[in-house]
C-alpha cells in the first residue's frame, strides 16, 4: 500500500492512521490554494530567516560605523545604512526574530484565553455568560493601540511589556467568538448524548466543545498576526515597544522618520518587511479559512 | 417468583419549558423486558418525557424511578450506567470531529472501564464490522451514523433504552434495518425500550403497548392489538389511527 493509499484509505486501523488522513485532507485543500501557499512561503521564509538570522545576516545588527552613516542601497548595503552607520539589511534580518517572538507569544497568550472564557461563557450561559461578556465588552469598548498604549505605560517601555499589552487586547475578540461558535453547539444533541454518558462538564467543554472552536480561532488569529505585528511596530514607532539598539522594525521606521525625505530607505526597507509577512499571515488565514471551515466539505 | 420488576414509573410527571408547560400529570409504568410506545403529534409532548426522564429538561415535578431508584433533575453517572437514550438525528447526534472509536471509547473512559475489546464487540453487535471503527461521522451514511448511535448507547450495557423517534431521521429502506436492529438487539440483551414516534407501523413491529399523548397529557394506554382491530376508547386515538391507516392505503395502492 503507498502512502497515499494509507492517508485517504476511507477505513483507517488505527486512531493515528485516522488523524493522518484527516490532516492530509486539510493539506491538500490548503495546497490547492495559491495565495495560500504564497501566504505559507511568506510565513516559512519568514521562521527560516529568524532561525538562521546570525549567518543569514552580512553584518552585526548593532554595530556602528559613522564613518558610513547613511548611505543608500548598494552592492554592498542592500538596503543601504542608517543614521549609525548600520547595516539595514542585517537589521531586518535580526528584526524578524523579535517579531515572530511577538507574534507567537501574544497568540499563546490570548488565544487560549480567549478561547476558554468564551467556551465558558457560552456553555453555561446565565450569570456566568453576563459577567464574563462584560468584561470582553469593557476591552472591546476602547480602540486596540490606545489600550495597549496605556498598558505599556502603566507597566513600563520594553518588549515583554508590549507582549502583555497586546495579548490583553486581543483576547476580547477571541471570547466573542468562541462564545457565538459555543452557543450553537452546545445545544447539539451530541452534546447531549455525551451528558447522558455521564461526562462532567469540564469533559465537554474541553474535549467536545473547544476542538470544534479552535478552527475558527487558527483563522482568526492567523488573521489577527498582521494586526498584532503592526501594533507592536506602532508600539515602537512610539518608543514604548523594543528599545534601542534592538532592530525592531516599527522602532527603526520611527528612527528613519527624521530622514524620511532625503534618505528615504532607511524607514522604507522595514516598512517593506512589515507589510511582506503581514501580507503573508493574511493569505495564510484566508487559505486556512477556506480549508479547516467543516461546512466547505462534506 | 414470577413478580415483574418495573424498569420505569412516571408518577403525574408535569415538565414546564419556562412558562409553558410541555406535560401536565403524565403517569406511566414500564415492566423490565418490556417495549412502550409514546405516540402523538408534534408538540403533545412526548420527547418532552424523554428528556425529563434523562434528566436533560430539569424543571419538573412528580415523580420518575428507574428500576426502583428515583430520578434527579440532571443527568448523573448512575444514571449512565443503566438507561440510554437513541436520538432522532444521527447527523446531529455525533460529533463532526470524532471517530467511531473516540466516541465509543469516551462512554467507557467516563466510568473507568478498561476494556478495548468491549467497543469492537459492542460495533459488531451493531451490525457494524471493524472497518467503520476509526471512520469520521462524515465517512458514513445516515443508517451507519444511526448505528454507531444505538452502540454509544449500548456500550455501557444499560436494561432501559430511551428511543426518541429513532428511524424517522433516515430513509425508508434504511428505517426498516435499523428497526430490525432495534428488535434484534432487545431480544438479545433482554432490553426494555421506551419508544416515542409519531409513526403507528413502527409501533405495531417494535412494542407491546401504547400511550397515546395529546396536548401534554396520556389520553389513553392501549395493547398493541388495537392498532390491528382499532378497539381504543379515546376519540383522538381513533382519528390518530384512522389517519394512519389512510396514509397506509394512499402509500400502496
Amino acid at each position: 500500500m503507498s502512502l497515499a493509499e494509507w492517508l485517504t484509505t476511507d477505513a483507517p486501523a488505527s486512531r493515528g492512521q485516522a488523524l493522518a488522513g484527516r490532516a492530509h485532507a486539510t493539506a491538500r485543500l490548503l495546497a490547492r490554494n495559491p495565495l495560500a501557499m504564497v501566504g505559507i512561503v511568506i510565513v516559512l521564509g519568514l521562521v527560516l530567516v529568524a532561525a538562521f538570522a546570525p549567518w543569514l545576516a552580512p553584518e552585526s545588527p548593532v554595530g556602528q560605523n559613522l564613518s558610513r552613516r547613511l548611505l543608500p542601497p548598494s552592492a554592498e548595503h542592500w538596503m543601504g545604512t542608517d543614521e549609525l552607520g548600520r547595516d539595514i539589511l542585517s537589521r531586518v534580518i535580526w528584526g524578524t526574530r523579535i517579531t515572530l517572538m511577538i507574534v507567537a507569544l501574544v497568540a499563546v497568550i490570548a488565544a487560549p484565553v480567549g478561547l476558554i472564557v468564551g467556551a465558558v461563557s457560552g456553555y453555561f450561559g446565565g450569570w456566568a455568560d453576563r459577567l464574563l461578556m462584560g468584561l470582553t465588552d469593557v476591552f472591546l469598548s476602547m480602540p486596540k493601540l490606545i489600550l495597549a498604549l496605556a498598558f505599556v505605560a502603566a507597566l513600563g517601555p520594553g518588549i515583554e511589556n508590549a507582549v502583555i499589552a497586546i495579548a490583553i487586547t486581543t483576547w476580547p475578540a477571541y471570547a466573542r467568538i468562541a462564545r457565538a461558535e459555543t452557543l450553537t453547539i452546545r445545544n447539539a444533541e451530541f452534546v447531549a448524548a455525551t451528558r447522558l454518558l455521564g461526562a462532567s462538564h469540564l469533559r465537554i467543554i474541553a474535549v467536545h466543545i473547544l476542538p470544534l472552536c479552535t478552527s475558527s480561532m487558527i483563522v482568526r488569529v492567523t488573521l489577527d498576526m498582521a494586526g498584532i505585528i503592526l501594533t507592536a511596530a506602532g508600539l515602537g514607532f512610539l518608543g514604548l515597544g523594543a528599545q534601542p539598539p534592538l532592530p525592531e522594525w516599527g522602532a527603526m521606521i520611527s528612527r528613519g522618520r527624521a530622514f524620511v525625505l532625503d534618505q528615504w530607505w532607511v524607514a522604507t526597507m522595514p516598512g517593506f518587511a512589515i507589510i511582506l509577512v503581514s501580507l503573508g499571515f493574511c493569505f495564510l488565514g484566508d487559505g486556512l479559512r477556506d480549508a479547516l471551515d467543516p461546512k466547505g466539505r462534506r | 417468583m414470577g413478580r415483574d420488576v418495573t424498569a420505569l414509573r412516571i408518577r403525574d410527571l408535569t415538565v414546564s419549558y419556562g412558562e409553558t408547560r410541555a406535560v401536565e400529570g403524565v403517569s406511566l409504568d414500564v415492566a423490565e423486558g418490556e417495549s412502550v410506545a409514546l405516540v402523538g403529534e408534534s408538540g403533545s409532548g412526548k420527547s418532552t418525557v424523554l428528556k425529563a426522564i434523562t434528566g436533560l429538561a430539569p424543571d419538573w415535578t412528580g415523580g420518575i424511578e428507574i428500576f426502583g431508584r428515583p430520578r434527579g433533575h440532571r443527568p448523573d453517572k448512575a444514571l449512565a450506567a443503566t438507561c440510554q437514550m437513541v436520538f432522532q438525528d444521527p447527523y446531529g447526534s455525533l460529533h463532526p470531529r470524532r471517530t467511531v472509536d473516540a466516541v465509543l471509547t469516551e462512554a467507557l473512559r467516563i466510568h473507568g472501564i478498561r476494556d478495548d475489546d468491549r467497543v469492537s464487540r459492542t460495533l459488531s453487535e451493531v451490525g457494524l464490522d471493524a472497518r467503520f471503527r476509526f471512520r469520521y461521522p462524515h465517512q458514513l451514511s445516515g443508517g451507519q451514523r444511526q448505528r454507531v448511535a444505538i452502540a454509544r448507547a449500548l456500550i455501557l450495557r444499560p436494561r432501559l433504552l430511551l428511543l426518541d423517534e429513532p428511524t424517522s431521521a433516515l430513509d425508508v429502506s434504511v428505517q426498516a434495518e435499523i428497526l430490525n436492529l432495534l428488535k434484534r438487539l432487545r431480544a438479545e440483551l433482554g432490553l426494555t425500550y421506551l419508544l416515542v414516534t409519531h409513526d403507528l407501523p413502527v409501533v405495531g413491529f417494535l412494542c407491546e403497548r401504547l400511550a397515546v399523548m395529546r396536548g401534554g397529557r396520556i389520553v389513553e394506554v392501549a395493547p398493541v392489538a388495537a392498532l390491528r382491530d382499532g378497539a381504543f376508547a379515546d376519540p383522538y386515538s381513533r382519528s390518530l389511527h384512522a389517519e394512519s391507516l389512510r396514509h397506509d392505503t394512499e402509500a400502496d395502492p
